[in-house]
């Protein structure tokens, strides 16, 4: 279906010290996310997308349109890209009203005062918002800037949607009903989606596709279920090796799995159907059932032992099915082979809940 | 101590200038000289003088200062120097640089003669481009420094919303360096509002036409001492009205 390709990127810019060269495609109704530490070039994409920077070779075509081609001179300028951007750290315009921030768009591309005011309101009250539409930004909680800057970009219907680390701004406890919510807008609203964060959780969360991006150029992409499984490098591990689990919440504090097994949580479940995350650093593995009785504990199997240095990734199968990472010394210690029996345990405050 | 000795030896050196000229001034006779069509010729010219040149200033004081601040084009520093220049130079050294450039026989001014019949110099746009010219960069300087000191992501935020230079500049970057910019023009208006020696060597000294405030004092000091100082006081008084209130209201904190 080559009608419905939205962006097809292939990126190639140099700024001081980053050499960027990566392809990126978003098909229409996609979130992509683009993963990676500070200064790995992935605000620098954004960037070029969006034309507040030009590349220095490659293209940018979305929708069939040519946006930014140095070898034939084409330089669609920011303004004239209908490419809807949302910051990390929101830029609402300080003298606004959350409304007239809105409102913004539309009355920069002509539409009358009246109108846009109108079509405004309805984005905030679609985002929860139509409380603080007469609010300056200063005013508004962290969260609520992050929707009013995410109403701003979708109030002009872009076909695209860039998100720089919408999230990264915000306290640890906003954060997780933020990218709760986040995650409804994303999937109601049609186009493309490319957001760009540093959280693997966050990149989890939010997008059908990963992409993995390393000194500028792209180190791995897939489905996220896939990449998290199967790491293509140390490097993608490290960023994205996290175990997701998902189950029903049986109790305030219980999430039930699949197999029926249960684990305890350290803060209220957010809702009835949750995910829970958990780093393999996180996962202790023992020989015999852990004293103290810890009360997220089980008995699994070894199913794949993965090596690279000192650090090892154990895979365990049974009923709670995660990849631990323990010392070379550990597995040797525990004397683990595939097919040995193991006991995991992980402590309450290091799982992660979201709603899912 | 010895610092709150110096700062109120500078605030004595300030005022005590200020308090002789009222210790001298003839307050009785004040209506009566104030009432002399030599200080309204003046006093209007002035105001109206001062005025269109700040209007002329921002006009393209703006532009320049943001091209100063958010352009990568090359030589901006150099320009940057240039437009520093009338703010180190004797005026009288502009005025006449004036004349050569606007004069009757002058680079610009001859052929625009020659063409139009239209002549700057000995007519109140002789005024306001003098006044202009060593105005202007109170005006560019601070707006730049204020548009440095702005973020410009606020400038991309509005592009990706479809906003055109025009519109950004209109709705987003002036409102967000409006300090900076009505501190600029006060500075503009004021040192147009005092502005001597170029407006005497470029635009002459004729009552009602080109004499100004500065130089109706002038005059008045080698004839009638007494309205020289009611002319002083005027000025005092009318520098004093614009500068007050707007100190408190954009530089106070």
């Amino acid at each position: 279906m080559v009608g419905s390709l939205m962006l097809a990127a292939d990126l190639d810019v140099t700024i001081g010290p980053l050499h960027l060269d990566a392809a990126l495609r978003v098909d229409d109704g996609e979130v992509v996310a683009l993963l990676g530490p500070n200064g790995a070039g992935k605000t620098t994409a954004l960037r070029t997308i969006a034309g507040l920077l030009a590349l220095d070779g490659g293209c940018i075509v979305l929708d069939g349109r040519v946006l930014d081609e140095p070898s034939s001179r084409t330089f669609v300028p920011t303004a004239q890209r209908h490419v809807g951007f949302v910051f990390q750290d929101h830029l609402l315009f300080p003298r606004m009203t959350a409304l007239d921030n809105v409102a913004f768009g539309l009355r920069a591309q002509g539409t009358g005062r009246a109108e846009s005011a109108t079509a405004a309101h309805a984005w905030l009250e679609r985002l929860g918002l139509a409380a603080v539409a007469g609010t300056k930004p200063d005013a508004l909680s962290g969260g609520q800037a992050q929707r009013v800057a995410l109403a701003r970009a979708l109030a002009t219907e872009p076909r695209l949607l860039l998100l720089d680390e919408p999230l990264a701004a915000l306290d640890a406890s906003t954060r997780v009903q933020v990218r709760t919510e986040l995650r409804r807008h994303l999937a109601t609203f049609g186009g493309a989606r490319l957001l760009v964060t540093h959280d693997p959780v966050d990149a989890l969360v939010l997008a059908d596709r990963l992409v993995i991006i390393e000194d500028g150029r792209i180190a791995q992409q897939g489905l996220p279920a896939h990449v998290t499984a199967h790491p293509a490098s140390r490097y993608v591990a490290e960023l994205v090796g996290i175990n997701l689990l998902h189950g029903d919440a049986s109790g305030e504090r219980t999430v039930r799995l699949a197999s029926g097994a249960e684990l305890t949580v350290a803060d209220p479940l957010p809702g009835a159907t949750v995910a829970v995350a958990i780093r393999p650093q996180a996962l202790a593995l023992h020989r015999h059932r852990p004293d103290g009785s810890p009360r997220n504990a089980w008995e699994g199997v070894v199913s794949d032992i993965e090596a690279d240095r000192d650090r090892v990734r154990v895979t365990l199968s049974g009923p709670v099915p995660v990849t631990a990472e323990v010392t070379a010394a550990a597995v040797a210690d525990l004397e683990l082979v595939p097919g040995a029996a193991v006991w995991v345990s992980v402590k309450a405050v290091d799982l992660t809940t979201y709603l899912d | 101590m010895p610092l709150l000795v110096a700062a109120a030896t500078g605030v004595a050196f300030l005022l005590v200038p200020f308090l002789a000229l009222a210790q001298r001034a003839p307050w009785s006779d004040l209506p009566s000289l104030l009432r002399d069509p030599i200080v309204s010729d003046a006093l209007r010219l002035s105001v109206v003088s001062a005025t269109l040149a700040t209007l002329v200033a921002c006009a393209v004081g703006i532009p320049l200062a943001w091209v100063l601040a958010r352009s990568d084009l090359p030589g901006r520093s150099v320009v940057r120097a240039m437009v520093t220049l009338p703010m180190v130079l004797p005026p009288v050294v502009g005025g006449a640089a004036l004349l050569f450039a606007f004069g009757r026989r002058g680079l610009v001014g001859g052929p625009l003669y020659d063409g139009t019949g239209f002549l700057l110099p000995f007519s109140i746009w002789g005024v306001v481009a003098a006044n202009t010219f060593v105005a202007l960069p109170f005006l560019v300087l601070t707006v730049e420094s204020g548009l440095r000191a702005a973020d410009p992501r606020f400038e991309d935020a509005a592009a990706t919303l479809g906003a055109s230079r025009w519109t950004i500049l209109r709705r987003v970057t002036l409102p967000n360096v409006m300090p900076s910019l009505v501190a600029g023009a006060v500075l503009c208006w004021a040192r147009a509002l005092g502005e001597f020696g170029a407006t005497v060597t470029f635009a002459g000294n004729l009552q009602g036409r080109t004499q100004t405030m500065p130089l109706a004092v002038f005059l008045a000091l080698e004839s009638d001492r007494e309205a020289a100082i009611a002319l002083s006081l005027v000025l005092i008084a009318v520098s004093l009205v614009v500068l007050v209130p707007l100190r408190d209201r954009w530089w106070g904190r």
